[in-house]
């Protein structure tokens, strides 16, 4: 039944239907929840600064869950030897580092005018930038390990290492409570939470943002493993 | 139990002996204290409120310096291969030269803290906690250091690569022993921060050595 995860032919057939279809559910919810989010009242404080959130928050979310995946995927592959569980590692790490770098500038951006600055080293926003330079150490210590089972193997105890690190981002905003707000989505306390015209476009947003991810994972998983091909075919044209 | 104890006075002797054992460590660390008041002026009022954060910044960033040769050596003479096939588990072994690496730099390191700290303008009664601060989390360092050290064995530009992997992790503790410092110096007392870095490091010391172990047999293996 889960075959497409293990078999790369199986992955294969089953990512090149995948990975359109999640593309075009991306396309229509994006356009939705845009039009949405466009379209809703601006906030009685934020202005017109409250749309920023929905590409912001969104992006946070993707961050964290692509850094999930991640750990999840070089557990597999740590654990279990699953090769294909590597290259989905290999293949996520530039995506999340390119999540967590939107979350970070369109925070910035939603900062400047709400709360009068560009930065401010308030917890959240300093284990974000932490997440960040994690994808960085990660992607460095992959290119400078030449062996490509070692890297990937050296990647993955990397990766669960800063696994670690995801709960302190979670909880990191009750720690050092600061400026950055608590959660007004899940968990909010009653009356806390943002009113349905501004939740449905962020969820419609949230929506968006993983199945992009998703379809980007899938497509840059199907290259890897054709770039896995293409060197094996070459390395039995050079034996030949 | 004896094999432990003679690996541990083997990497003692290491520590001390080879390369002028902690010095390294102590003069980068006397450096990084001359050039802040170099680089942000010698006002002797705005030294003396970023002084026991920088002291504590600059100790994370000397026991980095010498973590790179931690397996290092090791694994260039072929030395952790009869280490992995000898009585102890790797994981002890592990353990064991990042004890002893905290023992070698990190202790002198902490002892040199509060006159850094000192020298830069914090006020001498805090030296106590910065000391106490430098010789705990000196020991997280050491430990969560030893993981890059570990992953970066074999790989190239070796150095840049463990402060590039290890930098990250060092965030909560440098968090934890910030905080103390700082409630201390309002005259809060450094309590809660010093227990959660005390809490931190040792998870690290628990944890890190399965971490490097499995790093040291992906490197050789």
């Amino acid at each position: 039944m889960v075959s497409f995860l293990t078999n790369p032919r199986a992955f294969m057939v089953f990512s090149r239907i995948a990975a359109p279809v999640l593309g075009a559910a991306t396309a229509v919810a994006m356009l939705w929840g845009l039009w949405l989010g466009f379209t809703a009242p601006e906030d009685y404080q934020q202005g017109d600064a409250i749309r920023i959130l929905f590409i912001h928050v969104p992006a946070a979310w993707v961050a964290m869950f692509a850094y999930l995946c991640l750990g999840v995927a070089s557990l597999l592959n740590l654990v279990f030897r699953q090769a294909l569980a590597d290259l989905a590692a290999r293949a996520c790490a530039p995506l999340g580092a390119g999540f967590t770098a939107l979350a970070l500038i369109t925070g910035s951006f939603w900062g400047r005018p709400t709360w009068g600055t560009w930065w401010e080293w308030d917890g959240r926003m300093t284990s974000v930038l932490v997440l960040f330079l994690l994808w960085l150490a990660y992607i460095a210590l992959r290119a400078s390990i030449d062996d490509e089972a070692r890297a990937a193997r050296a990647g993955a105890i990397l990766a669960l290492v800063g696994l670690v690190n995801l709960p302190i981002i979670h909880f990191s905003v009750y720690w050092w409570n600061s400026l950055h707000q608590g959660s007004s989505t899940f968990g909010a306390d009653k009356g806390d939470g943002l009113p349905a015209v501004y939740m449905t476009p962020l969820i419609l947003m949230g929506l968006a943002y993983m199945g992009l991810f998703g379809a980007l994972w899938l497509t840059r998983i199907r290259t890897e493993v054709r770039r896995r091909r293409l060197r094996a075919a070459a390395l039995r044209d050079a034996e030949d | 139990m004896r094999a432990a104890g003679v690996l541990f006075s083997r990497e003692l002797a290491l520590g001390w002996g080879r390369g002028g054992g902690p010095l390294p460590a102590l003069a980068f660390y006397a450096a990084i204290t001359l050039l802040l008041p170099l680089a942000g002026g010698s006002d002797t009022d705005r030294l003396a409120a970023v002084a026991p954060g920088v002291a504590w910044m600059a100790l994370a960033l000397a026991s980095l310096l010498s973590l790179e040769r931690l397996f290092e050596r090791d694994f260039e003479d072929g030395g952790i291969d009869l280490l992995m096939t000898g009585p102890l588990p790797l994981e002890l072994v592990c353990a064991i030269k990042c004890l002893a690496q905290w023992i070698t730099t990190g202790a002198p390191l902490a002892l040199f803290a509060p006159f850094a700290a000192v020298m830069l303008g914090a006020p001498i009664s805090l030296s106590p906690l910065i000391f106490t601060c430098a010789l705990v989390g000196g020991l997280a360092f050491s430990f969560v250091g030893g993981i890059g050290a570990a992953l970066a064995l074999g790989a190239r530009r070796g150095g840049l690569l463990v402060a590039a992997i290890v930098m990250p992790l060092f965030a909560p503790p440098v968090i934890f022993g910030g905080a103390a410092l700082y409630a201390s110096q309002l005259g809060a007392g450094g309590a809660s921060g010093l227990l959660l870095l005390m809490g931190w490091t040792a998870a690290a010391a628990a944890l890190s050595p399965l971490a490097m172990a499995a790093a040291c047999r992906n490197a050789v293996g």
